[in-house]
């Protein structure tokens, strides 16, 4: 068919209409101007595993909120920025994110270098601030909400497991920041509880890639069991060079971070199979909320394999707000702070999330797992089990001012 | 005892690492006295081209060996076309101009596989060293190594392509006179370099998990490596390898692997303090 003008203008008069008529919101947005969601994400480099599924799911809850009809009538509009896996762009992107875009709350933040670097900047602004990631636990901060695990949560139950399973030796690994070092002292508070030892703990910084001389050294301590606290793509080589030398059929490995970056993807079966975790999640959850959460995925993304657990945390804590701000039915933060601290809780597809109000941490339903043919299959669950390592330290009823993050002592 | 072997066996892979990530660059340096600051890009381009190839389902080992280098010695005759041969003589514009195409390799890298970490699974298995379990594959990087270095020795030492070679790195103007091309020797020798460090990233593939930035990882050793090592391509990176690796691996053992990689870069400051020319350039005079 020739194109006319003619025929040209009648059809993109057509395709003009067709897209007003769809273009026209399904609910008007009338009660104000957006309200602004910020987020901070490694949407690339080293720990871009983590970081693009979270990214994802951030679009996936404002997307659904808003198909809901927004929040308080208005809509939300999400500020997303990458920040490349370098900590010098948090505190670029927070100092954005506070003083020029003035966002309303942000989600954000992977390692607990990242979160340490932009906490402060949010309190100083009076901007609140949800954490959705497993980390080491002890932040005590009322404008700031974890949705993530803490080692109370998450560590114990490995520990407690993998101790009537295989042993009382252990032999630690870690990766080298707060996260790494406050998890091995976790580690070894509750080995030693149960009357173990942690026969020598070593640390790593995340670009370490050659684990040669360490699995070496594992076997020369002999220990029970091996448990790490690695973090990011260059220590994944860990499990390929440990499942390379055979060493997976002798010592098993339980993990505190395994799974999250996917790791169970990258990792063939006869690698992977047989370590133990514990967690918030596993797509293998049978319940209706996790069902339909994948559905919404895969509608919208295609193949939901990449969902980890701190991307439906990500998501959960974003419906752990948006269900505050209903509540509260309004955007200031002091009436704000008064809903999360009267245990606001929602039905997320790892089960049901209800911040804790002392520590503004949550209670979360915690999953042991086992790696089995690249999925986590689920041995025992938990139901709501308490941040009770960070209970130890932080009321925030008692004293709304602090602004720390405790360390377990030992 | 057993241990003693494991802690000999991590010294001697170690050694094979440092060898083979930096005879491209050492053929490159000391034959051409062209620094190539792109060097871990190659490398890194030849890990890739293994992955790619085991996903679109070739032989593994025909992908390492065979198609990295390929692919990667095409890049490099492509560069030499391009880039490197306005540059000869100039030192400090090689550097910069292969700085900028490091940062380019990395970007176009980034493009096509995007900025996640890649891998394949080692395709030998463990094996046993009394009640030790070893990588087996570590195994084969030594003797790829072994033959990389022992092939290396045998082209320069005894063909005439590798006399003509030698001849044009000390002499371009007597090999000029006698009828070859210098410009050309030095095209087939960069791309020779390029091809190796295909090789080793290919090769090495395997044992990490690779992103378009990892060039860096490997450049850093690599260069250390060839500088302390001196002008001598073959004597110089093998004699400054089994030193840099071993006291790594030692240092490694006895307390930790950030310590054994501290302890390298210190030694290799105190050497080349007290040998500017390089190991080589001490004991062997300047000899190729």
């Amino acid at each position: 068919m020739a194109i006319t003008r003619r025929r040209f203008l009648k059809a993109a008069g057509i395709a003009a209409g067709a897209a007003a008529v769809a273009g026209t919101p399904r609910r008007a947005f009338t009660a104000g101007p957006d309200i602004k969601l910020g987020s901070l994400l490694d949407n690339s480099g080293n720990l871009d595993a983590y970081g693009k599924p979270m990214v994802m799911a951030t679009q996936l809850a404002v997307e659904e909120i808003n198909a809901a009809g927004g929040l308080l009538g208005r809509k939300i509009k999400l500020i997303q920025y990458d920040t490349q896996s370098e900590i010098a762009l948090y505190t670029k992107f927070a100092q954005q994110l506070a003083r020029e875009d003035k966002v309303d709350v942000v989600h954000g933040g992977i390692t607990s270098a990242s979160r340490e670097a932009i906490r402060q900047t949010f309190r100083r602004s009076n901007t609140l601030y949800f954490y959705n990631v497993l980390y080491e636990g002890g932040v005590c901060d009322r404008n700031t909400v974890v949705t993530g695990t803490t080692p109370a949560q998450a560590v114990e139950p490995i520990v407690e497991r993998a101790m009537k399973q295989w042993g009382n030796k252990v032999y630690t690994l870690a990766a080298d920041y707060n996260y790494g070092q406050i998890t091995a002292k976790w580690i070894e508070h509750y080995v030693t509880q149960r009357k173990g030892t942690v026969l020598k703990t070593d640390f790593f910084p995340l670009d370490v890639a050659d684990f040669g001389s360490t699995i070496a050294k594992i076997q020369q301590e002999k220990p029970n069991w091996v448990v790490s606290a690695l973090v990011g793509g260059a220590h994944m080589s860990f499990y390929r060079q440990w499942a390379a030398s055979g060493m997976n059929k002798k010592i098993p490995l339980g993990s505190t971070t395994f799974g999250v970056g996917n790791e169970h993807l990258a990792l063939s079966p006869a690698e992977g199979d047989g370590i133990l975790i514990a967690g918030n999640y596993s797509q293998e959850s049978p319940s209706a909320a996790n069902k339909e959460f994948l559905a919404k995925w895969t509608k919208k993304f295609g193949d939901p394999k990449i969902v980890h657990e701190i991307a439906v945390s990500q998501y959960q804590g974003i419906m752990l707000w948006a269900e505050c701000v209903r509540k509260a039915g309004t955007l200031d933060r002091q009436a704000l702070l008064k809903t999360i601290e009267s245990e606001p809780s929602i039905m997320g597809p790892a089960g049901t999330v209800a911040i804790e109000p002392k520590t503004h941490h949550t209670y979360l339903d915690i999953h042991v797992m086992e790696v089995k043919g690249q999925k986590l299959t689920i041995l025992e669950t938990v139901k709501r089990r308490a941040p009770s390592d960070t209970l130890q330290y932080c009321d925030l009823q008692k004293n709304p001012d602090e602004n720390k993050q405790y360390e377990v002592k030992i | 005892m057993d241990y003693a072997e494991v802690i000999g066996l991590e010294i001697l892979y170690m050694i094979a690492f440092l060898v083979l990530t930096s005879a491209g660059l050492a053929i490159v340096f000391g034959m051409m006295r062209v620094i190539n600051l792109a060097h871990g890009e190659f490398v890194m381009l030849g890990g890739y081209t293994t992955i790619a190839c085991d996903k679109a389902g070739i032989n593994i080992y025909f992908a390492m060996l065979v198609v990295s280098p390929l692919v990667v010695g095409m890049v490099g005759l492509v560069v030499e076309r391009t880039i490197i041969r306005f540059l000869y003589g100039r030192m400090i514009d090689t550097m910069l101009a292969t700085w900028g195409l490091s940062l380019l390799l990395i970007g176009v890298v980034t493009l096509i596989f995007g900025n996640t970490a890649v891998s394949v699974p080692a395709p030998i298995s463990g094996y046993q060293v009394g009640e030790f379990q070893m990588g087996g594959y570590n195994l084969f990087i030594i003797l790829v190594t072994a033959a990389m270095g022992i092939g290396m020795w045998g082209v320069l030492r005894f063909t005439r392509a590798g006399l003509i070679a030698r001849g044009a790195m000390q002499g371009p103007d007597v090999v000029s006179a006698l009828g070859y091309n210098p410009r050309q020797v030095y095209m087939i020798t960069f791309t020779a370099g390029a091809a190796l460090s295909g090789l080793a990233g290919g090769v090495l593939a395997p044992l990490t998990g690779l992103l378009p930035s990892s060039g860096g990882a490997y450049i850093a050793k690599a260069f250390i490596t060839v500088i302390t090592g001196g002008a001598a391509v073959i004597s110089g990176t093998l004699s400054s390898g089994i030193i840099f690796g071993t006291i790594n691996q030692i240092v490694s053992f006895a307390i930790h692997p950030v310590l054994g990689e501290i302890a390298m870069l210190v030694l290799a400051i105190i050497l080349l303090r007290l040998m500017p020319k390089g190991i080589t350039g001490r004991f062997f005079g300047d000899r190729t």
